[in-house]
């Protein structure tokens, strides 16, 4: 028997397991990612502005915001949803924790696929919102390696979350998930609005610092549409990785409890 | 022959399950998750012992049964013995790795067939068996040759590209008994294994089973079937309230039952008045009150059974239901725990 059968290549196993059934779904996840900001960008990007009920502008602000938006609910479902399932009814993932890793692996081979979920979602959000909403300002090949900085870091931030609510709720409350963790988040999460803009109302500008979709925000506006006035990029990487470790760390924490009692 | 199982002195005690509050946001937010409350006898400072000190021995090549009721502790040993149960204390070794420190090598060297079948639903059947097979480091193509093997062993060949929710419950039962023996496991492990499955369906996966066992292959099932166990099982071990209760072969484990017939008397009226009436009868060897129902040993179980009746009514008490067993490994454990099974 070979003991030294790498924990790599069961990480590597997971991972294609994840991409084999994402690819059989494609359609569907594009269709529960993307529909939404799509509908955003229309009626705000297209329908508003050309009614004249929006002020010109508004479009380049709002795009960052929408994409963040795709990429972080794509990430935080993509992980969070089958894993209260999985763990709650199915049991599905009993096969993977019996696996000869260390469960921490499967854990993090969940945040991994979550990870290059939201970044799919990103991709394919990106070139329909430039189609849309008309030239994007920061979109240039120069720009790509910051663009993509971002996108990285908020898709792992979110997946990682995932985690943590994954292992943290149970199936019947799935539902609560989205209205009192996803709603608040979205609102109040700078995607509507540019984090200066708040200057105005101080203890709301702070207040949604915990916020974690406010960086990804601010990261997008400050790499795409850099002419408005945003938060630092230091700022926002910093910020994502600590809320990225702060996540797998309560995550992976709350999944090794979940998988041995 | 060497130990596949050994266990000492294993414990786990569940922290007891938190008063329920209603409405509260924490404790509904973040309630206990396990599928069942645990079930155990309570002990000093709260928690709930699942397992009280067992010791086990499971020699290579044998099919060992654990038998008991439901919440005996019978799923926690399986759950400790495939590191998803952390022991409270205690020790356990399979396949000679520590079950706490090597849980990756344990890992690899037993199979697991769950109560309820869990296939990867987003797969069909094979790719259940290749995807496992990778998680072992099987290559595809090695997997892919294994997996048909099995179906095509299990009778499920023809369902190699179905989805796994068109498979009936005896037919994902045994694609999991063929997704536990891919890797070609040391010990298999079964966890009442055909709890839900048609009497049909049952005798096929029993077949199943002896075949394994024939090929040498070390089994450990649950169940709570007296016949199951009497069936297949080399070796048993009766368990109840988180304690080994008896552990031999089905045979001797027989004719450590009581030899007398057992008479069961479902009362109406104080059972235990009624109890201490059929006591001083000659030939009772034994009475036992459990609930509302008196058990009675006596060596000419059929005979005596006019003057316990009488007994009965004499004390102020009806009887409802009266039936009679034959010694058995039901009997043995009865009269083992006073209580009847499952």
């Amino acid at each position: 028997m070979n003991d030294q059968h790498p924990t790599t290549a069961v990480f590597f196993a997971m991972l294609r397991r994840d991409i084999r059934v994402a690819r059989r779904e494609l359609p569907f996840f594009l269709l529960r990612t993307a529909l939404q900001p799509l509908m955003l960008m229309v009626v705000f990007g297209y329908l508003l502005p050309k009614m004249g009920m929006m002020q010109a502008g508004y479009t380049s602000t709002l795009l960052p915001g929408v994409l963040a938006l795709s990429l972080a609910l794509s990430a935080v479902q993509s992980v969070a949803l089958p894993m209260v399932a999985q763990f709650g009814f199915s049991k599905e993932i009993e096969d993977r924790l019996l696996a000869p890793v260390p469960t921490r692996i499967v854990a993090l081979e969940l945040v991994v696929a979550g990870t290059l979920q939201g970044l799919l979602a990103g991709l394919f959000v990106l070139p329909a919102g430039r189609l849309i909403m008309g030239p994007i300002q920061g979109l240039a090949l120069g720009n790509f390696p910051e663009i993509f900085l971002v996108m990285v870091l908020g898709a792992a931030t979110f997946s990682a979350l995932g985690l943590l609510i994954g292992c943290a709720i149970s199936p019947q409350q799935i539902g609560l998930m989205f209205s009192s963790i996803i709603g608040p988040m979205i609102f109040f999460g700078c995607m509507y609005y540019p984090w200066r803009a708040l200057d105005k109302i101080p203890f709301m500008k702070y207040a949604v610092l915990v916020n974690p979709l406010v960086y990804v925000a601010e990261g997008m506006r400050a790499t795409l549409i850099p002419s408005i006035p945003h938060m630092d990029l230091t700022v926002v990487c910093g910020a994502l990785v600590f809320l990225l470790a702060l996540f797998w760390f309560f995550g992976q924490r709350g999944f090794m409890k979940r998988a041995i009692t | 022959m060497s130990t596949a199982i050994e266990t000492r002195a294993l414990r786990k005690i569940y922290p007891a399950p938190p008063a329920r509050k209603r409405g509260g946001p924490r404790t509904s937010t973040f309630a206990p998750r396990t599928a069942a409350p645990p079930q155990g006898v309570r002990v000093e400072g709260g928690g709930i012992a699942a397992l009280d000190g067992l010791d086990l021995t499971v020699e290579e090549g044998e099919f060992f049964g654990l038998l008991g009721p439901n919440g005996a502790g019978k799923t926690t040993t399986i759950g400790i013995l495939t590191t998803r149960v952390r022991a409270t204390s205690g020790e356990a070794f399979v396949a000679g790795k520590n079950v706490r420190t090597e849980d990756v090598a344990v890992r690899r060297r037993i199979g697991i067939v769950p109560q309820i079948p869990n296939p990867d639903r987003s797969l069909n059947a094979i790719e259940n068996l290749i995807f496992h097979g990778a998680y072992f480091g099987i290559p595809t193509r090695e997997a892919e040759r294994r997996a048909m093997g099995l179906l095509e062993q299990f009778d499920i060949g023809d369902k190699a590209q179905s989805k796994v929710e068109e498979l009936s419950g005896g037919q994902q039962q045994r694609l999991m008994i063929a997704r536990a023996l891919l890797h070609e496991p040391q010990v298999l492990f079964l966890d009442e294994p055909t709890v839900g499955l048609d009497p049909q369906a049952r005798l096929a996966l029993w077949e199943v089973l002896r075949r394994l066992h024939r090929e040498g292959r070390t089994i450990v099932m649950t169940t709570h079937y007296m016949q199951e166990a009497d069936e297949l099982c080399d070796r048993l071990a009766i368990v109840d309230q988180g304690r080994l209760l008896a552990c031999d072969s089905p045979t001797k484990l027989k004719a450590l039952a009581p030899g007398d017939t057992r008479i069961d008397l479902t009362i109406e009226g104080d059972a235990a008045a009624a109890a201490a009436a059929c006591r001083t009868l000659d030939g009772v060897t034994r009475v036992d009150v459990a609930a509302t129902d008196i058990l009675a040993y006596a060596a000419r179980g059929g005979e005596l059974l006019p003057a316990l009746i009488r007994a009965v009514e004499q004390s102020g008490a009806r009887v409802q239901n009266i039936n009679l067993a034959k010694p058995s490994l039901e009997s043995l454990f009865v009269s083992l725990t006073g209580r009847k099974l499952g």
